[in-house]
């Protein structure tokens, strides 16, 4: 960000009423900036002392917005995340489990068109319907969701020995829940993983466009007010979560791959 | 028998005007702003919201009527400027009291004015006061009269005390404590401000009533405008300050009574070419933007009309100076939009050697004649602009480049590194008083779009200018602002450093539950009168 | 369900043809602006009428399918070689390499590119063409948009390395590259599919966004995103029913390239 345009710039400087020392002033005061490794040591010297820094955007200590916007990120990031997971494995598993064209074809469609219309325009069809906004990160997280685990199960499905339980009469949920999940459930496990990292990330316009005080709002408005501190303890917190999730996804992982060995 | 009945029949009819009259005061006003407010001192203010929060509830001494663009009385009862234009006097409206309770006098008058003079200040409203050695003395005169006394004459000195909201020097509750009609009550940083009805508000209306008449605002932070719209049309907020001419059509379309058009506002929208001399440009490219010839015939290739008609859907109108014609007393009405004439354009060019040869323009050296334009991304009015005269351009040979950037890339570009041939932005002119593009205007000013910050003026024309900035800069002579004002803009009607394309309408919604709203051009444009408006809840709607 | 898997093949060859010869097959170029025609209904003069500047936009959807038809499925392939290639030697190699590039990959998914794709707008000249800038973003994207599948790539190696098959192949003497090309990456092309089928659409709309930095298609140029864009306003949805033409024919696009690739024995 230090090195991106725009850095260390301030919209005020285009005030004309603003004398000339003024405006020297305001740009001094914006390259004052400190070396790359003072800044990061003082940041993080900070950091351990529970000061998280000041937002130059919004005007407020950093902590206290996290701590404020974070539980309304996490609402939405784990309303998408049921959501998407819940119709995308689902719609997967019937399709696959059915044999169905019609419904292939038809859930194929439906994600498509999901992923085909801009975050902005389903957003605003909330809007104009008055529905939650939030439901908005479920159906970009769904698309995804439903074409890894489409794929996934399908592969599994043609497995000779699912083919065999199938054709030996086993029941449907039989076959999904002993014969395909836990096949399936490794990469399963790593697509859960990743699928916080996406809903996250879709959570960025969601927030700006339905106007929810979260800090995927927060951090499109750190990139484009080029706050450094704030953008840099949000980066520092996304890339916890996205380490945390992951490792559960590992770890959820490890026992399924020990219970087949 | 009789007349106890009547009495209290007319007791009853008393008490029902008092209920619908104080019904008529509880009530919440409901608008949008596009982000929070900086700061909450006034005096440091520099952004849109800022100002929004600063005009409801700072208290001025004298306040600029938006409709009139007459000075009137605010917290000074009257004032006298002094016939050398460097003094004013102030007579203080007795027994006010700030917000809190904290009594009001003339020692506030005189902290702020402080306050203001620090040099380490930097706020634009400081900056408008502090010509000469930026020194203030105040005298009190009396209990309530107060003299300020500058180092040299400050033309439009009283108009300038419409931006300064006067400060408690005792209050513990500092810049939270005021003297205009409303108060912050609370904040969200990022969702929401409620500010709540000043109960030490000076002002009464005609009838005694105490003002203002709505008990509250809530200003909620809607940087998308799309919702902010939505939010109308479903009757969540009240009015929209400034409206885009799409949502103005649909408004029209389906309740006209709600769609304002105040006429041609102050703003206008402008190009420029880069004529900083050690910008990183081809020379060849540096000769073309520092020719008039060259720029003149640019301006006469862009269809303005087109700009007006199909980027702003009809509601703007072709841009003759960087004074709009809603300015009325400063406005050269003399001078005219420069016609769209590619033949006229093609002719002039080819007196400077540039030649068309299938379809594309080259200079006298062969080059093509081709230059990028740098816009703000995310602006669809500059974008479609930008995109129309790049079409107009093609005309008569020349290809012009669209880039659109982030607004922080952009101003860097235009103030840092000059790595830009055009520019495409806006002009926001929240003053009347030409004074305040005194940066703008001379040559070493930091805001001189084209060649910031000149040590000696690059041309006779821009040395030519600078003489008339310090003219009108130091006189009170309203009368010789006005002539070199006027010369300024036939100056730069000439040589078109800034090519002036279109000034934008005033556009406003506004809910029928609000009466006495009178929506004009100079900002607020809808919300000026604050202190008046009144939220009727029958739905009838009052201009 | 071969007639379906037909007629998307058949809708693909028409749309390609189509894009090849717009040239021929336009009303009018994508640039030219009717003035006096601005926002036009439907007509047979403007099949999908005109937007707000005039310009046809049956034949900015034509031009902008060739755009973006041709690069976002390049990108997509970029990306998805990327994930296989990242996630499958980390998976294959296991330990302690796995471990750090994974922890790579979530730092590289947790990172703000913006302020990269910022720099990168910052160090192109200004008079890039607009197909050299629409060609650099979409390979940009290509190259940052792998760190999802390869996550999901790794683990699907990890699986397979421990099965009878490999264990075979490593016993018939196959080992170190081979083994990871010829026999397990093939095995990975579902999950690699997915990545390409997802990653069209999201780098045709993350282009038409981008537009906001100064990257993407420079007009006057079109491309399914710009188009899409016009949607983008309270305004749009409820007027011209036409504007959606350009999400229609993504979806449907998107739609038939995954059914005429799909394997006849997945279907019933």
């Amino acid at each position: 960000m230090r090195l991106a345009p725009g850095f260390g710039v301030d919209e005020e400087e285009l005030d004309s009423r603003l004398s000339a020392e003024s405006v020297q002033s305001i740009r001094e005061a914006h390259s004052q900036v400190e070396s790359f490794p003072v800044f990061y040591a003082r940041s993080i010297t900070k950091l351990l002392h529970g000061d998280f820094g000041y937002s130059q955007t919004l005007h407020e200590p950093v902590r206290q917005l996290l701590v404020e916007r974070f539980p309304e990120t996490l609402k939405s990031v784990a309303l998408g995340l049921a959501v998407g997971w819940a119709t995308g494995l689902s719609l997967a598993l019937l399709a696959v489990m059915s044999r169905s064209v019609f419904i292939d074809v038809t859930a194929s469609l439906i994600a498509s068109l999901l992923l085909c219309i801009p975050a902005a325009v389903i957003a605003l069809l909330f809007l104009l319907a008055q529905a939650p906004g939030r439901m908005v990160v479920g159906l970009i997280v769904f698309p995804k969701i439903y074409h890894y685990a489409h794929n996934l199960l399908q592969q599994c499905a043609s497995l000779p020995h699912v083919q065999t339980a199938r054709a030996k009469g086993l029941g449907t949920f039989q076959v999904i829940l002993r014969h395909i999940l836990p096949i399936a459930a490794p990469q399963l496990c790593a697509l859960a993983g990743v699928s916080v990292s996406i809903a996250f990330a879709a959570t960025i316009p969601v927030e700006v466009l339905c106007d929810i005080p979260g800090i995927g709002q927060l951090a499109w408005k750190a990139a484009l007010g080029r706050d450094l501190e704030l953008l840099v303890n949000l980066t520092i917190l996304i890339t916890l979560i996205t380490l945390l999730a992951n490792a559960a996804g590992e770890m959820a992982d490890h026992p399924l791959q020990r219970g087949e060995a | 028998m009789k007349l106890p009945l009547i009495a209290s029949n007319l007791l009853l009819i008393a008490a029902l005007g008092a209920a619908a009259a104080g019904a008529q005061s509880r009530s919440q006003l409901r608008f949008c702003i596009a982000s929070d407010p900086k700061t909450f001192n006034p005096l440091l203010v520099d952004d849109d919201p800022g100002e929004t929060i600063r005009y409801l509830t700072g208290g001025v001494l004298v306040r600029l009527n938006r409709a009139s663009q007459q000075l009137e009385p605010g917290l000074a009862s009257t004032w006298r400027v002094s016939k050398g234009g460097n003094s004013i006097e102030f007579t203080l409206r007795p027994n006010l009291r700030f917000s809190d309770g904290t009594p009001f006098s003339v020692d506030d008058v005189a902290y702020t004015m402080r306050q203001l003079m620090d040099p380490a200040l930097h706020s634009p409203s400081g900056d408008a006061f502090r010509a000469g050695n930026g020194q203030v003395i105040s005298r009190v005169i009396g209990k309530d009269r107060i003299s300020l006394t500058f180092s040299v004459p400050i033309v439009g000195l009283d108009k300038l005390f419409d931006q300064v909201a006067i400060m408690s020097a005792k209050s513990p509750a500092k810049e939270m404590a005021v003297l205009g009609s409303y108060y912050v009550a609370e904040d969200k940083a990022g969702s929401y401000l409620v500010l709540k009805r000043n109960p030490n508000y000076w002002k009464h209306d005609a009838h005694g009533q105490p003002l203002p008449y709505i008990d509250s605002i809530r200003v909620d932070i809607q940087q998308n405008r799309d919702i902010e719209m939505l939010r109308f049309s479903r009757g969540e907020i009240d009015f929209i300050n400034s409206l885009n001419a799409e949502y103005y059509d649909k408004l029209v379309a389906q309740s006209p009574r709600t769609a304002i058009d105040a006429g041609v506002g102050l703003d206008a929208e402008q190009l420029w070419f880069n004529q900083v001399p050690n910008s990183p440009m081809p020379a060849y490219k540096k000769a073309w933007f520092t020719s008039a010839a060259f720029r003149k015939a640019i301006s006469a290739s862009i269809n303005r009309e087109d700009l007006a008609r199909l980027a702003f859907r009809g509601h703007a109108r072709p841009a003759v100076s960087w004074i709009s014609p809603a300015n009325k007393f400063w406005f050269n009405a003399k001078l005219t939009a420069h016609p769209f004439n590619q033949k006229a354009a093609l002719e002039s060019l080819a007196q400077e050697g540039f030649k068309m040869r299938n379809g594309t323009l080259y200079d006298r050296e062969g080059h093509t004649v081709e230059f990028s334009v740098i816009t703000n991304a995310g602006n669809k009015y500059r974008e479609r602009m930008a995109t129309l005269i790049q079409q107009d351009l093609a005309g008569i040979g020349v290809r012009l480049n669209v880039v659109t950037l982030d607004f922080p890339s952009l101003i860097e570009r235009i103030t840092r590194t000059f790595n830009y041939e055009s520019c495409l932005l806006g002009l926001i002119n929240n003053d009347l008083d030409p004074d305040t593009q005194m940066s703008a205007w001379l040559s070493s000013g930091a805001n001189h779009a084209w060649n910031p910050m000149q040590k000696t003026a690059a041309t006779a024309w821009e040395a030519e200018i600078d003489r008339l900035m310090h003219l009108q800069a130091s006189t009170i002579d309203e009368k010789k602002r006005k002539q070199a004002v006027d010369r300024v803009q036939e100056i730069a009607w000439q040589q078109e450093p800034l090519i002036f394309l279109v000034n934008k309408n005033a556009l406003s919604a506004i809910s029928p539950n609000l009466r006495n709203v009178l929506p004009v051009v100079l900002r607020p444009q809808v919300y000026w009168n604050i202190d008046q408006l009144a939220l009727d809840t029958k739905g009838v709607y009052n201009r | 369900m071969k007639c379906i898997r037909v007629s998307a093949i058949v809708f693909l060859s028409v749309l390609s043809l189509a894009c090849l010869f717009a040239d021929f097959l336009a009303p009018a170029p994508y640039a030219q602006q009717f003035r006096d025609e601005p926002n036009a209904s439907a007509s047979r003069q403007h099949l999908l009428g005109t937007d707000d500047l005039g310009r046809d936009r049956f034949s900015r959807l034509l031009y902008g399918t060739r755009v973006s038809l041709l690069l976002a499925p390049a990108a997509a392939l970029i990306a998805s070689v990327l994930a296989a290639l990242v996630g499958g030697i980390a998976g294959f190699a296991g330990g302690r390499l796995q471990s750090s590039v994974m922890a790579a990959t979530d730092l590289f998914l947790s990172l703000p590119w913006l302020f990269l794709l910022i720099t990168v707008r910052a160090l192109l000249p200004l008079n890039t063409t607009p197909v050299t800038s629409v060609i650099i973003t979409f390979a940009l994207l290509g190259c940052l948009g792998w760190a999802a599948a390869a996550r999901v790539i790794c683990s699907s190696v990890r699986s397979l390395c421990s099965s009878d098959m490999i264990l075979l192949a490593r016993a018939s003497g196959s080992g170190g590259f081979r083994l990871l090309c010829r026999h397990i990456l093939p095995n990975v092309k579902p999950v690699l599919a997915a990545q390409f089928w997802i990653s069209v659409p999201v780098f045709i709309l993350t282009e038409a966004n981008l537009g906001i930095l100064g990257l993407g298609v420079a007009e006057p140029m079109p491309s399914w995103g710009s188009l899409l864009r016009e949607l983008e306003s309270f305004s749009a949805l409820s007027s011209q029913p036409w504007q959606f033409a350009p999400i229609v024919l993504l979806v449907v696009t998107v739609s038939c390239f995954h059914l005429a690739l799909r394997k006849q024995e997945l279907w019933a």
